[in-house]
């Protein structure tokens, strides 16, 4: 429950490192408010593709359907995965069918969440993940601290102490052109010796059964285009009815995500390349129970841009790792508790509930409602710390009896203004630890209206 | 039309010269106000940390304290937030659907209900504006640094109306101060940091007092200026709106 504050207080202890941290991401949301405020319709088409979204998750059964159909049709294996573990042995059987040893993957959440890169290592397969960032944290043996900019933890100075023992870069080297022309250099002969790439969807289309990978590198593109065999993965919320709505979202997505009018490459995949094969993997992984909550279903609208992310105040000074949820910030802090409550308990409190994550938000999830929604549910549970759930019992007590109300109010002012300072601030006053106490006024202000207006 | 004052709890206890500043300057502006004995809190502290069915009977006090009148007025947009948002879990008698229409915060009723267009008011200040969260992205008070709209400020337009003003321009026009009700309790390093990193961007701008429309926000920040020993005072924003300095 305190999990997240925990790891907090330890990221914040670095200071200039979390002012660097909040300045980086918040320079970000400043590009995406320049990107949205110059397209006049921006608030129209956040409610087109709310609508659009919204849509298709009523209709979720007939468009999937829809989509296996027309995929199969052009000749497309689809494949259905119930969790996790079925969808990491269900790529592993096609890479098996293959005999496909070497894998080139970009950037896929969905893979992450299902731990797959681990899962085929363990069965002696090489898996590199070709997003710069993506790569970075590869290389570092860490977890991504953001759905889109996975490295936007690490300074490049670390990236360059990092590529200096893995790649053998110049020791020192911090020059960003310098480092990404080493990844470069490095990740091609990946994607040469390659048998099997490995993507994310951004989208997939019901009415042509293809999928659209969004990409600034490149990195997809060259992946599927060298290797014989193409695996593309993704969650069954990625549906769009049909090609004419990608467009809404292809324009709000890039910008809301880096603040760019569109990603660098948008590709279109429908069909295998001549003499390769090309297979879809469709997840649920927990998402049709999330489907069937009323009050959280809107969440499967989420197109991962991490605009939510990038605004959100405790984001920008936590760090993305301090969620430990493979969709950290403000979404991640929806998704997770659905699927593990009592591990995720904490992560709809790490939040003051300010509403900016929802007024971003693309596809206007309401983020923080569902939050205020999750801590309820998590009260009822029974697992908030009991000491916190006694206190807001009592509070209730309190605050509806307007004697109990009176004396408590008294005697917290008469505390505060009379008590010493060291029995005030002790280790327990949280409050206290960088703030001082409202200073007590002699009367409150129902005390002074009774002596100065009751008659009235 | 029957004017009632609810006082948010925190402010009663700690603050009670917004109290005073509110009812003055409803009084100077020609409004007959009720101030009901007996008024306790919205139950938002409950409900926010997730137990809402422990702040039901405060709800419940509430409606009945506040039921007969035609306005319910308070200087919080938090709590204003509160009842017309999320009272959707006490049964919607007539009087709670009214209650949820009719409680506003203070600048929604003197602009939207008395259609002020100018204050008998004079404070010569260089005055940081706070935009506090429930009321900018709850009650939609004004549009939000998010989202693409042109749509006033009422608390600019309201301390534009105040002689002596000179509102700042911050970098940061409406983040949030940190404070979040138990999140100041339950994550105090974010939540001092939050407020710290909103102090400094007020304190670049030259600022000499600090404004919101929520209290909340301000004993939070106050708390960290008291403690940092910084001569940047804060002030509801009725206590400006008050003023004849």
């Amino acid at each position: 429950m305190k999990e997240h504050a925990t790891k907090a207080a330890a990221f914040i202890k670095d200071e200039a490192r979390t002012d660097w941290h909040d300045e980086s991401l918040w320079f970000v949301r400043s590009r995406r408010d320049k990107a949205a405020h110059g397209i006049p319709e921006w608030e129209q088409l956040r409610e087109l593709a709310s609508q659009i979204k919204d849509h298709t998750l009523s209709h979720l059964d007939e468009y999937l359907e829809a989509f296996e159909a027309k995929a199969i049709e052009n000749g497309v294996t689809v494949h259905w995965a119930a969790d996790a573990a079925a969808h990491n042995r269900i790529v592993h059987g096609i890479l098996q069918e293959h005999n496909a040893r070497r894998i080139v993957k970009s950037k896929s959440m969905l893979t992450e969440e299902c731990g797959l890169n681990e899962y085929l290592e363990a069965q002696g397969i090489e898996v590199v993940d070709t997003d710069l960032g993506e790569r970075i944290i590869q290389l570092k043996e860490e977890p991504p601290s953001h759905i889109v900019m996975p490295a936007i933890h690490l300074k490049k100075e670390e990236v360059g102490e990092l590529f200096h023992q893995k790649l053998q870069t110049r020791k020192g080297a911090t020059d960003p052109q310098y480092l990404t022309e080493a990844a470069r250099q490095h990740l091609r002969q990946s994607f040469l010796e390659a048998d099997a790439a490995i993507t994310g969807v951004n989208f997939a289309i019901a009415e042509t059964g293809g999928v659209v990978v969004c990409t600034n590198e490149g990195n997809a593109d060259m992946g599927t285009h060298l290797a014989p065999l193409q695996i593309h993965c993704m969650g069954i919320e990625k549906i769009l009815p049909k090609a004419e709505h990608l467009g809404v979202f292809t324009r709000l997505l890039a910008r809301s995500a880096t603040g760019q009018p569109s990603t660098i490459f948008t590709s279109h995949h429908h069909k295998a390349k001549d003499g390769g094969a090309m297979h879809i993997v469709i997840v649920d992984n927990g998402r049709t129970t999330q489907l069937g909550r009323p009050d959280f279903r809107n969440s499967l609208k989420c197109i991962r841009c991490g605009a939510c992310m990038n605004t959100c105040p405790i984001y920008r000074r936590s760090g993305g790792h301090s969620y430990d949820s493979t969709v950290p910030g403000p979404i991640g802090s929806i998704l997770t508790p659905g699927i593990d409550l009592k591990k995720y308990s904490g992560l709809p409190f790490a939040s003051t509930l300010c509403g900016s994550c929802s007024d971003v938000c693309p596809v206007k999830i309401d983020i923080h409602e569902q939050l205020y929604k999750w801590r309820q549910i998590i009260a009822e549970e029974g697992l908030l710390p009991t000491a916190k759930k006694q206190s807001m019992v009592m509070a209730g007590k309190v605050l509806s009896r307007p004697g109990w109300y009176k004396a408590a109010g008294k005697s917290a002012r008469w505390v505060t203004r009379w008590l010493p300072r060291p029995l005030i601030y002790t280790p327990l006053n949280t409050w206290g630890k960088a703030r001082e106490l409202p200073e007590a006024p002699k009367e409150s202000f129902q005390e002074w209206y009774r002596k100065n207006r009751s008659a009235s | 039309m029957k004017i009632a004052l609810f006082i948010p709890c925190y402010i009663d206890q700690f603050y009670p010269q917004v109290g005073i500043a509110t009812l003055e300057l409803l009084e100077s502006l020609g409004c007959t106000v009720h101030f009901p004995e007996g008024q306790t809190c919205c139950g938002q502290p409950m409900a926010n940390t997730g137990c809402e069915r422990d702040a039901i009977p405060t709800y419940e006090h509430y409606v009945e304290t506040f039921s007969s009148y035609d306005y319910v007025v308070t200087p919080s947009g938090s709590c204003a937030y509160h009842v017309r948002k999320h009272y959707d879990i006490i049964e919607q008698t007539p009087e709670v659907q009214h209650l949820r229409q009719r409680t506003l915060d203070l600048s929604e009723f003197l602009l939207d209900v008395l259609e002020v267009e100018q204050l008998n008011a004079r404070f010569p200040a260089k005055v940081g504006l706070h935009q506090s969260c429930h009321g900018l992205r709850g009650l939609r008070l004004g549009p939000g640094s998010e989202r693409n709209l042109d749509a006033p400020s009422a608390l600019h337009t309201l301390l534009s109306m105040v002689d002596g003003v000179e509102i700042a321009e911050l970098a940061r026009a409406d983040e949030c101060c940190g404070f979040g009700g138990t999140f100041a309790i339950n994550e105090p390093d974010i939540s001092a940091k939050m407020g710290k990193d909103r102090i400094a961007d007020h304190a670049r701008a030259g600022v000499e007092v600090i404004t919101a429309g929520d209290m909340s926000c301000l004993m939070h920040l106050e708390g960290i200026l008291r403690r940092q020993g910084s001569p940047i005072q804060v002030k509801h924003i009725a206590e400006i709106l008050n003023s004849k300095a």
